[in-house]
């Protein structure tokens, strides 16, 4: 069915007519994007599952590989102790424990980090 | 050779001739706007890579062609155009017609009317935008679509003025704030509007860090601009790949007048994305973009003949463009109110208003609201999301209008 039979003239529109036209093209509009915005919201749904069995498949391993093969080690005089390290960099973690100390005004060797875990937005 | 009687010939053929003759005094002052835009664009940097090439088209109709003088060196002849819109006359759509007797910007003029151009700069748009704030944050859309709000207001005040269907679509556009978009929708609806048109939707974009503002604080609580949004979840390459594809298709299908828009959009999008066509995106956001420019920027001022511009209807169109432009902000706005609400305050009003297209302009115009209200405040990256949405919106809009009205 064409648009055109939205109004008898599409040249010499009528204030009604051309009150239908706006409010149905706004709707138009809206719908479009609302369409292609669960769209992308399934897309990235996909996406992210994705990315997430990707990063727990190599982690597992990798702890498991760990934990058979590393003994058990003895602390350092004056360490803070082992940290587990969840989805964040050793350089990060680095950084947070000495801004931790800072505003504990504690030296960093007094202090004993269990673990460093990133929070993801949808967790919060 | 008789020189009194030479120089009386080569007087009366002179442009400066044709000034004292009927309504060669139009001529006159439409030298005097084209010098205003040329002003506006190069003093004031209002679009200056447009503007500047309106202008001098502008300039350039007006000193070689003249409504009561022979037309034969003027470089746009629009009874050439009127000949090729009437049903009636055998150059009725004859493109023939206009390469045999056209000037230059006859010539030039048609890629503006064929959507040649428009299309083209779509393609250009489609390789510099990063659609990444859009796909980590798919609600932008919503924005986008609010900020269309003034395209159809305009439109409706534009009949309740007078102006017939296709003449109140063209105005409408210029809400959407994507001067590409409207110079395509109105050279195929109102051809005849197209140079006042133009001028406004472009001087507007130019004016975003002037109209919107005061609406932005008229309609946000302090409390409301102070709010902080949380950073969004990166986007994968493969996403942004699939993102281009995925839009054409479904944006084409709904909607097949919008094709040679987001078609070429979308094309451009998927050759920066893809990264394996360096080369081509490079060309179409540079060189190539550059040259439809010229073109477009040329093409366009020649449409500003005095007869059609001098009129009560050039005032009307550019009062109706910047109701447009305000009520688009505002439908931006109160959509990003309603997701302050529904979100518990998690999402900043203010990246409402960058749903107007006018990429980056209007989502700077949000960046620089949101740090007043509170320093530490970062959303530019955030209103960028609703900024690319508005350039798909404004698309989805100028092709419903034209479906109906083409």
């Amino acid at each position: 069915m064409p648009i055109h039979v939205l109004v008898a003239s599409v040249k010499d529109m009528r204030l009604g007519d051309a009150a239908v036209t706006a409010i149905f093209g706004y709707l138009v509009v809206f719908l479009g994007l609302t369409l292609l915005m669960t769209i992308l919201y399934l897309m990235g749904a996909g996406f992210q599952a994705k990315a997430k069995r990707k990063q727990a498949v190599p982690a597992v391993a990798a702890s498991e590989a760990a934990a058979e093969s590393a003994p058990e080690q003895l602390l350092a005089p004056g360490s803070a102790g082992h940290v587990k390290l969840y989805d964040v960099p050793d350089k990060e973690a680095a950084m947070i424990m000495a801004i931790v100390a800072n505003q504990m005004q504690k030296p960093l060797n007094e202090l004993h980090f269990i673990s460093i875990k990133e929070v993801k937005n949808d967790e919060v | 050779m008789d020189i009194l009687e030479t120089l009386k010939t080569l007087w009366s053929g002179s442009g400066f001739y044709n000034f004292f003759m009927d309504g060669g005094y139009k001529n006159l002052i439409m030298i005097v706007i084209s010098c205003a835009l040329l002003y506006l664009g190069i003093k004031k940097k209002f679009e200056p890579l447009l503007l500047v090439g309106i202008a001098f088209g502008c300039l350039l109709v007006n000193i070689s062609y003249f409504v009561s003088a022979d037309s034969t060196n003027a470089l746009y002849h629009p009874e050439l155009w009127d000949q090729f819109l009437d049903h009636d006359s055998p150059y009725y759509h004859s493109y023939g017609n206009i390469m045999s007797n056209g000037g230059l910007l006859d010539i030039l003029y048609i890629g503006v009317k064929t959507g040649l151009y428009p299309s083209l700069i779509f393609l250009g748009i489609g390789a510099m935008t990063d659609f990444g704030p859009l796909l980590s944050n798919p609600k932008s859309l919503l924005l986008g679509a609010a900020a269309q709000m003034g395209v159809f207001l305009a439109f409706f005040g534009a009949i309740c003025i007078g102006f017939d269907g296709n003449q109140a679509a063209s105005i409408g556009i210029i809400g959407g704030a994507d001067g590409p978009t409207a110079i395509f929708l109105t050279s195929k609806l109102a051809p005849e509007l197209l140079g006042p048109i133009a001028v406004a939707a472009y001087s507007y974009m130019a004016l975003i860090p002037l109209i919107q503002p005061p609406l932005m604080r008229l309609l946000t609580t302090k409390k409301e601009r102070e709010v902080k949004m949380e950073q969004t979840r990166e986007v994968s390459k493969t996403e942004k790949i699939i993102f281009p594809i995925v839009v054409a298709v479904f944006i084409i299908l709904l909607l097949p007048s919008t094709a040679p828009l987001i078609g070429c959009l979308m094309l451009g999008n998927l050759w920066k994305e893809c990264g394996v066509t360096a080369r081509l995106s490079d060309t179409v956001q540079n060189a190539l973009m550059n040259i439809v420019t010229v073109f477009l920027g040329i093409s366009v001022g020649a449409t500003m003949v005095a007869g059609n511009f001098l009129s009560w209807r050039t005032l009307l169109i550019i009062l109706l463009g910047l109701a447009a432009f305000a009520f688009s902000t505002i439908g931006g706005l109160l959509v990003g109110k309603l997701m302050y609400v529904l979100t518990g305050g998690k999402i900043n009003p203010l990246i409402g208003s960058a749903g107007v297209s006018a990429v980056p302009m209007a989502a700077r115009v949000s960046q620089n609201e949101g740090q007043k209200a509170n320093p530490s405040n970062f959303l530019l990256m955030h209103a960028m999301g609703p900024n690319v949405a508005g350039v798909i919106g404004s698309a989805i809009a100028a092709g419903f209008l034209l479906a109906v009205f083409g």
